[in-house]
């Protein structure tokens, strides 16, 4: 696009110009070019201003542009613009508001949903019809797609065994269309978070299978529907250039059933890996919002610049994963010992400084109404004792404790503050042990660790994203804890259709994960990033999503 | 001429087999694979994944299947990026990264030899002092330190460019410039030694003598000689300025070869390492013939055989 702005840009041509002088001009000409850009007014936000386009830090360049493909943050925020699930998101509480569904009724027991869908359109001007979503649910369940998200489906009737290839018939699984226009979903168990994974997760949207069709085999991966060319969606925003590493646009898609409410004429994902890079970016004036901001450059902006500094609440727990098949750490008296050594307050005033909360449970509070009763404490006191009951007064034979942890800056700060904390507070050593990512993951997936620094990150507004993590049998524990009554109580919350006897089961689940405590959680996540203040209706949501339909840009009084 | 060709590019057949091995091996034997991510994969999913890329056959059957489609110019599909393969990538990437290289390689020779010259023509004199120090420092600043240094004057301050990017033709300006001034710092070092060992040869002093006068004698009979150095260098700077460049690419967030070479060790993506790095070795291989060939065009000291 700026190629071909250059490209129609007035060249000084003096006529008619002797020979002599003809190459002097054109180096002229080339410079004025090179040094003004065509003398364009105004940066590129400013630009982005009036022309309506989102300049949007996003991290990394995207694995594909296929809902049912891809995992990651970065892929989220692209699908947002480009597909529309059945419900869509509330701009502030990201609860569940219509969205290809003009209305939802679910029966008496919780387990069939019937949704009534509008006259939607797919950028290619078909209908969104009932069966398109039949089709993707299939698509996504079907093994040979190797879907990492699959699982999400897995509440639908008979969803898993066809998943995992147990069951063979698709038409097995619970989902069918009634007609064009409703669709009727039915659940192994009430599940009550349904149309929250809906809304937030892109797993459950849909795709154009007749377009993915004529690209390729639609249930394998490496199909080449995603392309600009060949990309069809449902959502505001329709794929309009993707050049790897460089920059993905996206346009306003004319065909959306609520185009009048887009305000955007379009957004500019910029797949930025370096931090600093990107603040820089930002400081140029090259775009309207960051991903991230570099630790140390946070209080600066505080002091300098706070008018751009966004710290929302996130929905997120950072925590150190303790091995609790390691002959150490096997009493759980030196567990809770270790975690009451750990100052939390401290760490996040004076080691994170980004706005994060101290974490004294697993699960964030407020989720979706939900706050842990059981609750972890500070307590140096307690802690010597309970070490001291464990035979191991003041740390006397106790290994070094090894700190294990991916390569980054901040990791590391942490790690060294704990470590200080161990020692100051228990008189316990520690050591420290980085690792490039996929060596770290590695490690941590075999439990070849004694504490390995960890995050986990909630899918969608509701305690079971934390807490079903500790599943004995989920591949996301690697603990080696597990625990037949809290895995009891989880499957149980899961059918239950009562929020306040699901909330309860839960509550009894959290207290039992926080009494054997395979992990020491620190603190809760903030999203720290820039964003500028032309940028209106973005508001502070826990899973960062500001759904693109309602967000514009707004020219600053001068 | 074409005999000496033929039989060094017949030489490079076995080396370029012999990295693709190392690099297939070497990718596979560190831990943690491409489709392993933070959040758990269901194990039978991952099992699923892996039979599409066939990288559950044994790893011989793996490696011939590879170079039976190395051989063909088939680099394969890349794991991380599903719908894209390896060569479309390279395709896509290596044309950007050339073209910051062809740029920074212009201004090296163009900055290098002129200070150079300028240098060696006025030996211990204020002006060497000042190109020589200038290269100096040119060669002690690593390109992450002058990368960001060029931003915060000429993006940041001044606000002449952008910060990152590579939209528009300005967008080349600094990254051109913070890879060529290593280099022709490189470039000018060596050229003004070069000429101050040739200028004190006989035949110029002959020429000299002979009335010739000091523009010709410098670009008749000096240079051709004093470049030499810079011409041995040119070949590996070529090769390390095109591929070397991933620092730079990262830095301005341009979208060439080099930086999605690093990210894609990072992400473990197996067919896109060794693709990459096999084509990068073919690079070398052909800077070096290529300079090899300019050598003895320059030099007749040597001769094809």
């Amino acid at each position: 696009m700026n190629g071909l702005i250059v490209g129609v840009c007035p060249v000084l041509r003096p006529e008619p110009a002797s020979s002599k002088f003809k190459f002097l001009w054109l180096v002229v000409a080339i410079l004025a070019i090179l040094m003004t850009g065509c003398g364009r007014p105004g940066t590129q936000v400013e630009r982005g201003i009036r022309d309506q386009i989102l300049l949007f830090g996003n991290k990394a360049e995207p694995q594909d542009l296929d809902p049912h493909v891809i995992e990651g943050v970065g892929e989220h925020n692209i699908m947002m613009a480009l597909f529309e699930s059945l419900v869509g998101e509330d701009p502030k509480t990201l609860m569940p508001v219509p969205g290809v569904a003009e209305r939802w009724e679910i029966s008496p027991d919780g387990k069939v949903y019937i949704f009534h869908l509008r006259n939607a359109k797919w950028s290619n001007g078909d209908s969104v019809t009932a069966e398109d979503f039949v089709k993707s649910y299939r698509r996504i369940l079907t093994p040979t797609l190797g879907s990492r998200y699959a699982y999400m489906l897995h509440p639908i009737k008979n969803a898993r065994p066809f998943n995992e290839g147990k069951l063979t018939d698709p038409s097995q699984v619970g989902v069918r269309a009634i007609d064009p226009h409703t669709l009727e979903i039915t659940l192994e168990c009430p599940t009550s978070y349904l149309l929250n994974m809906m809304a937030n997760h892109y797993s459950w949207w849909p795709v154009h299978l007749p377009t993915v069709q004529k690209h390729g085999d639609p249930y394998r991966p490496g199909n080449r529907w995603t392309r600009p060319e060949n990309h069809v969606g449902n959502g505001p925003f329709r794929l309009a250039e993707w050049v790897p590493n460089s920059v993905i646009r996206v346009r306003k898609n004319t065909n959306y059933w609520d185009a009048a409410t887009v305000r955007l004429n379009g957004i500019d994902f910029l797949p930025i890996e370096s931090v600093d890079s990107e603040e820089r970016s930002f400081r140029a004036g090259q775009m309207h919002t960051t991903y991230e901001l570099p630790n140390a450059k946070v209080d600066t902006y505080k002091r300098d610049n706070p008018g751009v500094l966004r710290i929302d609440d996130y929905l997120g727990n950072y925590f150190y994963r303790l091995n609790v098949t390691h002959p150490a750490l096997k009493d759980k008296r030196v567990r809770h010992a270790l975690s009451m050594a750990v100052d939390r307050k401290a760490i996040v005033e004076i080691v994170t400084r980004g706005g994060q909360k101290p974490a004294f449970a697993f699960t964030p509070p407020d989720t979706k109404g939900y706050t842990s009763r059981a609750q972890l404490t500070f307590d140096i006191e307690g802690a010597k004792k309970l070490l001291a009951e464990a035979g191991h007064p003041g740390g006397k034979g106790l290994p070094p404790i090894e700190i294990h942890y991916n390569t980054s800056e901040n990791h590391r700060v942490m790690a060294e503050a704990v470590q200080q904390m161990w020692k100051k507070n228990l008189g316990i050593e520690a050591t420290l042990r980085n690792e490039e990512w996929k060596v770290y993951m590695d490690s941590q997936g075999h439990t070849n660790y004694m504490a390995s620094r960890s995050g986990w990150i909630g899918d969608y507004p509701d305690p079971n994203t934390f807490l079903g993590t500790f599943l004995s049998y989920s591949g996301n524990n690697r603990t080696g804890w597990n625990n037949p009554e809290y895995d009891r109580l989880i499957n149980q919350a899961d059918c239950t259709a009562d929020e306040k006897q699901r909330y309860e089961l839960l509550q009894k689940a959290e207290a039992i994960l926080l009494d054997d405590l395979p992990l020491i959680p620190i603190y809760y996540y903030t999203r720290v990033y820039l964003l500028h203040p032309s940028v209106k209706n973005w508001h502070p949501t826990l899973l960062d999503h500001h759904p693109y339909k309602y967000v514009y840009l707004e020219a600053l009084p001068k | 001429m074409l005999r000496f060709i033929a039989a060094r590019l017949l030489q490079t057949i076995p080396v370029l087999l012999m990295v693709a091995t190392l690099t297939f091996f070497m990718v596979r034997s560190v831990p943690g694979g491409p489709f392993d991510s933070e959040k758990s994969v269901p194990e039978q999913v991952k099992r699923q994944i892996e039979a599409y890329y066939g990288l559950d056959k044994p790893l011989v059957r793996q490696y011939l299947d590879y170079m039976g489609h190395l051989v063909r110019g088939d680099l394969g599909p890349s794991y991380k990026y599903a719908n894209r393969t390896v060569n479309e990538m390279i395709a896509l990437t290596f044309p950007v990264s050339l073209q910051l290289g062809a740029l920074a390689l212009g201004i090296a020779l163009l900055v290098g030899m002129t200070a150079g010259v300028v240098a060696a023509l006025r030996p211990n004199s204020p002006i060497d002092y000042l190109a020589s120090g200038l290269s100096m420092t040119g060669i002690c600043l690593p390109t992450f330190v002058m990368g960001p240094l060029l931003i915060l004057v000429f993006a940041l301050t001044l606000k002449w460019f952008n910060a990152s990017g590579w939209f528009e033709p300005r967008d080349r300006i600094l990254p051109a410039l913070t890879l060529g001034v290593v280099y022709a710092a490189y470039v000018a070092r060596l050229t003004r030694g070069g000429m101050l060992e040739i200028l004190s040869q006989d035949f110029i002093r002959t020429a000299r003598a002979k009335g010739a006068n000091a523009t010709r004698v410098l670009f008749r009979h000096a240079l051709r000689g004093g470049l030499l150095p810079v011409v041995s260098f040119l070949g590996p700077a070529a090769a390390g300025i095109v591929t070397g460049s991933f620092v730079i690419e990262m830095i301005f967030q341009i979208p060439g070869l080099g930086r999605h070479f690093v990210t894609s060790a990072f992400n473990r993506d197996f067919t896109m390492i060794t693709g990459i790095v096999v084509f990068y070795a073919a690079l070398i291989v052909f800077f070096n013939l290529a300079v090899d060939i300019v050598q003895i065009w320059l030099n007749p000291k040597l001769k094809f055989h």
